[in-house]
């Protein structure tokens, strides 16, 4: 079978059941294909012999009632993977090898799925394009040049181009949404709590969530089904009842009552955006959904306010690295010489330039006017969604203010980078679900994607309507495999 | 609100990165961009509002303390950029 990295997840996944495949062969098959694919440089570590062994070792004794049964998945590398290299995009995290399993991975593994290998992303999970990483930029397969979207720009690459049939990313201002957008893929950024946060790199510990990236909506409710667990290793993790999210997945929306924010509306917002999210509105109304106009007054102080929370904890949290226990380090004369070297070596400028800020917004002299005022301002933020929510029971917005751009336009303006996560900061901000699903191309033929907000915990409905909305849209991913020689 | 040179090798220290002239002169043209840009929340009045810490809801839980992990000693060691037997090794520290 030539075309099974063409198959869904939910499609391998019936396959192997059935016996008309086996793992072995769907492995080799994305095996294959990634290594054709290096040009994408989606990969920061490939893992292919262990994963082609495993997949034999499955088809040995084949455990079938398993939900992803021998499926080979790759995963962004910010997540620890025992004995295999995480680097989280770092030069400082080069040669570090986990000696324990992330959660949300291991609840991957439980479920019957072969890792392949660790995907590209931006250094620590900052930045909109992954041009931060070491381990150099991302192609975009939708054109040459282009980048994927960031922080999770490898995975995006991946699942776009059918190097892995699924994977996971992080989200923390917009990572997942983001190059989810850019590349044509489905992603979903779950409600904090939802999804365990042990073993993740930690960049902003009250934003970061892990979530699924697919091809489509069902593989993604299929996958957040597999991650989202509680777990006592994760202080802030939640135990709540989760659905079966696949399982219960139907497009019947009728009657849900869909928020249009008017601050989503901003200066500068291309055409082609205003226009896609018009289409949004009449697709959702095709599906039985009714249209609210709503406000969040707060909108347009989002990503100040994110831009001194999110830093101010990358600061305390990459204090760790220090060139001790693990990691890269420079010599120096003294302690303290050999650890400002470290650091100013072992980092990347984007970085650098996050823990200085979040160190001078917690310095002494600052706090008050900085960090207390964005803590403030957040609750502001949340307060919106709160009022908003008594009316609605989710939002439609655009995902991301533009298309793809391409590599190397905005590296020397961090604001105009920054801008790039307008739309989905606030939702990190409130600790909120939001899905973003392929909903049409601009004139380039880049795809544009549309964001669906949700009630916290509340990731059912957000998939139903995904589910419901990605059937109207019928959207198709314009790919032609250029980089394949 | 203006960061200059001398601001930046305070902060610098304080978060043990080394920076030359060159790098300094580029983090606070950066950093200024940045903060012009933060300012936009003075343009709201928030004495009256409560910080918002954690979106998550709920108290922290407890747990009985018992060991669950294995003695991984010479793996986590291994992770040492100098490796040495049995210790973490750094520079000098007193004379």
């Amino acid at each position: 079978m030539s075309d099974i990295t063409k198959q869904s997840l939910s499609e391998l996944v019936e396959n192997i059941k059935s016996k008309k495949l086996s793992s072995s062969e769907v492995t080799k098959a994305f095996v294959e294909r990634s290594e054709k694919s290096k040009e994408l440089n989606a990969y920061i570590t490939e893992d292919y012999a262990n994963a082609l062994n495993k997949a034999k070792k499955f088809d040995e004794k084949p455990d079938l009632d398993l939900k992803l049964p021998g499926i080979p998945m790759a995963v962004k590398d910010l997540f620890c993977t025992r004995d295999l290299r995480t680097t989280a995009g770092s030069k400082i995290l080069n040669n570090f090898v986990p000696t324990y399993e992330s959660t949300v991975t291991q609840n991957i593994w439980n479920e019957g799925a072969i890792l392949m290998g660790k995907l590209n992303c931006d250094e620590f999970a900052m930045g909109s394009s992954n041009e931060t990483s070491f381990f150099g930029n991302v192609q975009n397969p939708i054109d040459k040049n282009l980048v994927p979207g960031g922080s999770s720009g490898g995975s995006s690459s991946a699942v776009a181009a059918q190097l892995t049939p699924i994977t996971i990313g992080t989200d923390t201002g917009g990572s997942i949404r983001q190059p989810a957008s850019f590349t044509g893929t489905v992603g979903l950024k779950p409600t904090y709590g939802s999804c365990s946060r042990y073993g993740i790199v930690a960049f902003a510990s009250s934003l970061d969530q892990a979530g699924p990236m697919a091809q489509n909506v069902k593989d993604c409710a299929l996958l957040h089904e597999v991650i989202s667990t509680y777990d006592e290793k994760d202080s802030t993790s939640i135990d709540f009842k989760r659905n079966e999210y696949s399982k219960e997945l139907t497009k019947d929306i009728k009657g849900k009552k869909i928020g249009i924010p008017k601050e989503y509306r901003v200066d500068g917002m291309p055409k082609e955006i205003e226009d896609l999210w018009k289409k949004g509105i009449e697709y959702a109304k095709d599906c039985g959904a009714e249209i609210i106009d709503i406000s969040l007054p707060h909108t347009n102080y989002a990503l100040p306010t994110y831009y001194i929370v999110a830093p101010a904890e990358a600061s305390s949290n990459l204090a760790r690295y220090d060139g001790v226990k693990y990691g890269f380090r420079a010599e120096g004369e003294n302690l303290i010489e050999m650890y400002e070297k470290t650091r100013s070596e072992g980092f990347g400028a984007e970085v650098q330039r996050r823990i200085m800020i979040g160190t001078y917004v917690l310095s002494s002299g600052y706090y008050d006017a900085y960090y207390l005022k964005a803590q403030k301002v957040r609750k502001l933020i949340k307060n919106d969604f709160d009022e908003a929510y008594k009316k609605v029971d989710a939002i439609l917005t655009p995902s991301t203010p533009s298309s793809a751009f391409k590599i190397g336009e905005k590296t020397n303006d961090p604001v105009s980078m920054y801008l790039n996560d307008i739309f989905t900061v606030p939702v990190n901000l409130a600790g909120l679900p939001g899905i973003s699903i392929p909903a049409g191309q601009d004139a380039k033929g880049y795809p544009l994607g549309l964001q669906i907000i949700g009630k916290a915990f509340d990731e059912q409905n957000i998939l139903n309507i995904a589910y419901a909305m990605e059937d109207k849209i019928n959207f198709k991913n314009n790919i032609n495999d250029w980089w394949i020689k | 609100m203006s960061i200059d040179l001398k601001t930046i090798k305070h902060i610098s220290k304080l978060s043990r990165i080394s920076v030359d002239e060159k790098k300094a002169e580029k983090l606070a043209g950066d950093l200024n961009s940045i903060f012009d840009f933060i300012e936009k929340l003075n343009e709201l009045k928030t004495d009256n509002v409560e910080p918002l810490t954690s979106v998550a809801e709920t108290t922290l839980k407890l747990r009985s303390d018992e060991v669950k992990s294995k003695n991984l000693r010479d793996q986590v060691i291994k992770n040492s950029p100098k490796e040495n037997e049995d210790y973490f090794v750094v520079p000098k520290v007193i004379e």
